[in-house]
């Protein structure tokens, strides 16, 4: 009997379909991947260590930096974790901006999702009108947080500012119109013969393998099994709002693409309770005045005022010490910042749960048996962000 | 206490390996003995009671100057009974933990991560190689000791780069 000769191919780092700085290697018998061994780490930046040197409100700024599709998320995750170390409450106004912001970002991050997933596999046309409305998010995100990217704007007790007046005319015109919007995605793919046949059925994981791997979002929702932090968990207000979890059966490519698209359709749903609902009031903890600096006007004008202004700008504030973990439902899975107070102003220990690194950390046993052309499909349907897994 | 059945079983199975419980912000931290870990996360994951499925995290934690130094902390879920729960394992330095990676598949990589920033291994693992930082990386970047620049943070790049040439002919 001849030798077994097995070919090993190296995939990325710079590679269009890795997605950012992703290496994979892969060893191949003839088209079938015997083996996939992920090699991470290109895009480390030692978050976890300058949050360590940096004050809490310093350290929010880095958040924007994990996963840079969804800045608003991991925002409100670290800030949740700060909150409870703190224990103050945030007003409803606030919370429910907070939402309502999540969730315009959790769309955009899913449209993200689909265009470079869909161009991954060769349906480029999707890529234009996911990015025509993705642009729209953007926008409107941008007229409140004054960024596209890095917003820096939930801060630890409420919001940086309040909306301005044409905010909101502009989310409801939007949630008005995504519907029709997801239909037309839904057109070009959904029952495409081609779509179906890349990705139904490809790199397949069961409920239990999904949780023995630590994947969670929508990639351990479409291999049925009911896990949301939304509902699990209920942060930030969640509780008021009526939305449903949609769930996969067959944890394929395929089931994947619809538990997210039907996402899409239930952070609509949630925008537009948001929007509807939004209660008056202000939008930071008033009655937690150590980290709510104070307004501009009372700066100019008051003593007090001013130096409480400067006191936070300079020093932060102090937590008292004890340790917490807060997590929120992000676009990619379960976001959670694992916080270690020493009782001074700046943090002890910050670990974060970065969702696309432990779900990225199950590819291998997607792939492995599966054919080399699957790969970039696989790879595609975990949405790894690299910014999140290398840190 | 209704809401931490978890704890008391594991106060009930295991009375000398339980070193405290605590409790903060409606949250609660089990502190374990090292020598138990594989005998307590086995109960937790397997127990029928106690089904612990999800391994959320693993977190190391270097406290700097108290003994023993390291912490190794397991955030763990369990979807059936939606709750939390925290383990935090005491490590002295150059210890070994044992592995849990055959209990959560998920815990091999976040084993790999402690070993890559804290430099604390983990016996019987299956690959336990660096996984973030470069494998000729020297030293453990999350230790507190560790600099927060380098020495050549300040320097400018064509110093940087000449010394090195210079290094490479006198080589």
């Amino acid at each position: 009997m001849a030798e077994t000769r097995f070919m090993t191919v190296n995939m990325g780092p710079q590679h269009p379909a890795t997605h950012g700085v992703l290496r994979l290697l892969l060893e191949l018998d003839g088209e079938i991947i015997v083996k996939a061994v992920p090699d991470i780490g290109y895009l480390h930046r030692g978050i976890e260590k300058l949050a360590e040197s940096m004050t809490y409100p310093q350290a929010l700024t880095l958040t924007d930096r994990l996963d840079y599709t969804s800045g608003l998320s991991n925002n409100l995750a670290y800030c949740l974790a700060v909150e409870k170390l703190l224990d103050i409450a945030v007003p409803k106004r606030a919370q429910y901006l907070r939402v309502l912001m999540a969730e315009l970002q959790r769309i955009a991050a899913h449209l993200l999702w689909v265009a470079t997933h869909a161009l991954d596999l060769g349906a480029m046309t999707v890529l234009f009108y996911a990015f025509r409305d993705r642009e729209t998010i953007l926008e409107t995100l941008e007229l409140v947080t004054g960024a596209r990217l890095t917003p820096s704007f939930i801060r630890v007790g409420g919001l940086a500012a309040d909306i301005p007046e044409t905010f909101l005319p502009r989310v409801r015109a939007f949630v008005e119109d995504f519907p029709k919007r997801v239909d037309e995605y839904e057109t070009l793919l959904t029952e495409n013969i081609i779509w179906k046949k890349r990705t139904q059925g490809i790199s397949p994981m069961s409920g239990a393998d999904c949780i023995n791997y630590g994947v969670t979002g929508p990639v351990l929702r479409a291999s049925g099994v009911y896990y949301d932090v939304r509902k699990a968990y209920p942060y930030s207000s969640y509780e008021d709002f009526d939305f449903e979890i949609p769930m996969g059966t067959n944890g394929d490519v395929y089931d994947r693409y619809l538990v997210r698209l039907k996402e899409m359709r239930q952070s609509n749903r949630i925008v537009k309770q948001a929007a509807a609902k939004l209660p008056p009031g202000p939008v930071t903890a008033v009655d937690a005045p150590q980290v709510t600096p104070p307004a501009k006007e009372e700066v100019g004008k008051d003593i007090a005022a001013l130096i409480r202004h400067f006191k936070i700008m300079e020093q932060g504030f102090t937590t008292p010490r004890g340790e917490v973990y807060a997590s929120i439902e992000s676009s990619k899975g379960e976001l959670g910042f694992y916080l270690i107070s020493d009782g001074t102003n700046k943090p002890f220990r910050m670990k974060i749960r970065p969702p696309s690194f432990i779900n990225l950390g199950a590819l291998s046993k997607m792939i492995e048996g599966q054919m080399v052309a699957d790969v970039v499909a696989a790879i595609g349907s975990i949405d790894i962000v690299l910014g999140e897994i290398d840190r | 206490m209704a809401r931490c059945t978890a704890c008391e079983r594991l106060r009930e199975k295991f009375p000398e390996a339980v070193l405290a419980v605590a409790e903060f912000r409606g949250e609660t931290t089990v502190v374990v003995d090292k020598g138990r870990l594989r005998e307590v996360m086995t109960f937790l994951n397997r127990g029928d009671e106690t089904l612990y499925d999800l391994l959320v995290d693993i977190a190391g934690v270097d406290t700097g100057n108290e003994s023993p130094r390291f912490f190794v902390v397991y955030l763990l879920h369990s979807i059936k009974f939606n709750n939390r729960l925290r383990i935090k394992i005491p490590v002295a330095e150059g210890a070994a933990l044992d592995t849990v990676s055959d209990l959560w598949k998920s815990a091999d990589w976040m084993e790999r991560e402690v070993y890559d920033m804290f430099g604390i291994a983990f016996s019987n693992h299956p690959d336990l190689r660096r996984i973030l930082l470069p494998d000729d990386f020297v030293g453990h970047p999350l230790r507190k000791e560790f600099p927060l620049k380098g020495d050549d943070f300040d320097r400018p790049f064509r110093v940087c780069l000449a010394e090195e040439k210079g290094n490479q002919a006198d080589g």
